[in-house]
């Protein structure tokens, strides 16, 4: 296949940034999205030009580390899968594809196409565990009885990678999915029921105060999350986040 | 708890809420509305009740402004929150992948009910409350049947008003079942209502639009 590619380029945090073409040829159907990527950035090398920049990490759909807005779409045209997983038949020959960074005032971009997604992380610092003492006396967690349909659902919110496909697909970028998950996967079991309160209002806390926008309920993020984490974990969220408030 | 309107859940609880009020009375008004089709001499008895109760002018009247005020102004300020959590645009974004066009349009067909809001507070509230409260006039035998059919007669008011309604459509396809997502309820029912969401949401603006028509067409 032969491609024309418009890239987001930027130098770094503080350059302006624009969309870049380029043309590459005889892509292969089998490759992966990202190896199109590096086929183009050794093509890039060779010809004495700056790679681009991306995230990447194992490749194989389960770090969360790869992201791309490609064609208007969070990880692309593909369902359940994340950009790495996303393969070059989805294309076509002569088709242009569009390729951006996540965007969201709390993802900013560091490079081309890399973001700085540690608002998540600061998130996660805000509540998302559980305090268990582990110097010895870890008791073992299958010691306490949790009913298999709510094992099953925490399970699911637990699958989430906080790759951030909800935030880049949501019109508000919003991060209410990523949130509603980690705040399902304790809230449905015994062990998380401890410090639900804390732990729902100070990562809702943390949420607004990294400038993420407001949930409109599209279903955007559910639709493009190549988890395919439910609504259901927001509206959990919100009862979660009532009750809490209502107590303290 | 004193914090809770800062917060996003908050506010969208918050929102949803007055949606959820706003939508019950938009059935309470389409009700008394249909009456002025099957049954004129009701209609009088049922407008001249709501306009001169005590309890429905001093109680649920100043709810019901303070309720259309509230999600109004809400409305526009999550829509700026909204806008500034976004900076840089997409250059390509294909929304229509991933999500309905009325959930993504809903400022535009809210300000389009706005100020459909103003023309009709224009047509039947302003004149009523300066009739009763400026002027001091009794409303005991008012014809209010006559003064419906009389705004009717105008073939631009009745236009205005059946596009008004087809944005009411719009607005209502997205906000009915997701005002009950907001305030945390999903569950088993979720697909259900998502199916009488779809009739009220069609169901109302239209029978609004036949009220119209009829009233059009028969005078």
């Amino acid at each position: 296949m032969n491609l024309t590619l418009k890239i987001w380029r930027q130098k770094n945090a503080n350059d302006k940034g624009k969309m870049v073409d380029y043309k590459i040829s005889d892509v292969s159907p089998d490759m992966s999205f990202l190896e199109m990527l590096d086929v183009l950035n050794e093509q890039l090398i060779n010809e004495g030009d700056e790679p681009v920049a991306f995230d990447h990490d194992c490749r194989e759909g389960i770090c969360g580390m790869c992201s791309l807005y490609i064609n208007g779409e969070a990880h692309g045209p593909d369902r359940g899968v994340t950009t790495c997983q996303l393969h070059m038949r989805m294309f076509k020959d002569g088709d242009t594809i569009f390729i951006e960074p996540f965007r969201a005032k709390a993802f900013p971009v560091i490079k081309d196409l890399v973001v700085d997604r540690g608002a998540f992380d600061r998130i996660q610092h805000a509540g998302g565990f559980i305090s268990v003492n582990t110097s010895g006396n870890t008791i073992d967690a299958n010691a306490i009885p949790v009913e298999k349909a709510d094992a099953d659902k925490a399970f699911e919110a637990a699958t989430c990678i906080g790759c951030g496909a909800c935030v880049a697909s949501c019109k508000n970028s919003s991060a209410m999915l990523f949130v509603g998950a980690k705040v399902s996967q304790f809230a449905l079991l015994p062990q998380g029921k401890v410090e639900a309160t804390d732990r729902v209002l100070n990562m809702v806390k943390q949420m607004d105060e990294e400038g993420f926008g407001n949930c409109t309920n599209t279903g955007a993020c559910e639709v493009e999350c190549p988890k395919g984490i439910s609504l259901e974990n927001i509206a959990r969220m919100n009862r979660e986040y009532l009750t809490a408030s209502l107590k303290g | 708890m004193s914090g809770i309107l800062n917060s996003s859940i908050g506010r969208k609880f918050a929102m949803a809420l007055s949606a959820l009020f706003l939508m019950f009375f938009l059935l309470q008004h389409f009700s008394i509305n249909l009456l002025s089709v099957t049954s004129p001499e009701t209609f009088n008895e049922v407008s001249y009740f709501m306009g001169n109760n005590p309890l429905v002018q001093y109680g649920l009247q100043p709810v019901l402004l303070i309720g259309v005020l509230f999600h109004f102004i809400m409305g526009f300020v999550l829509e700026i929150k909204n806008r500034k959590a976004r900076q840089i645009s997409y250059a390509k974004n294909n929304g229509g992948a991933n999500s309905t066009w009325m959930s993504r349009n809903m400022i535009w067909s809210g300000a389009a009910i706005l100020l459909f809001m103003i023309f009709h507070f224009n047509d039947f509230w302003v004149p009523e409350i300066v009739e009763k409260y400026v002027e001091g006039k009794s409303q005991v035998g008012k014809d209010f049947y006559a003064h419906v059919v009389h705004m009717f007669e105008n073939p631009i008011r009745v236009g205005v008003y059946v596009l008004a309604f087809v944005f009411l459509a719009l607005h209502l396809l997205h906000g009915f079942d997701s005002a009950f997502q907001s305030v945390g309820a999903n569950n088993k029912y979720t697909k259900g209502l998502k199916r009488f969401s779809k009739i009220y949401a069609i169901g109302i603006p239209v029978g609004f639009i036949i009220i119209a028509l009829v009233h059009h067409f028969n005078h």
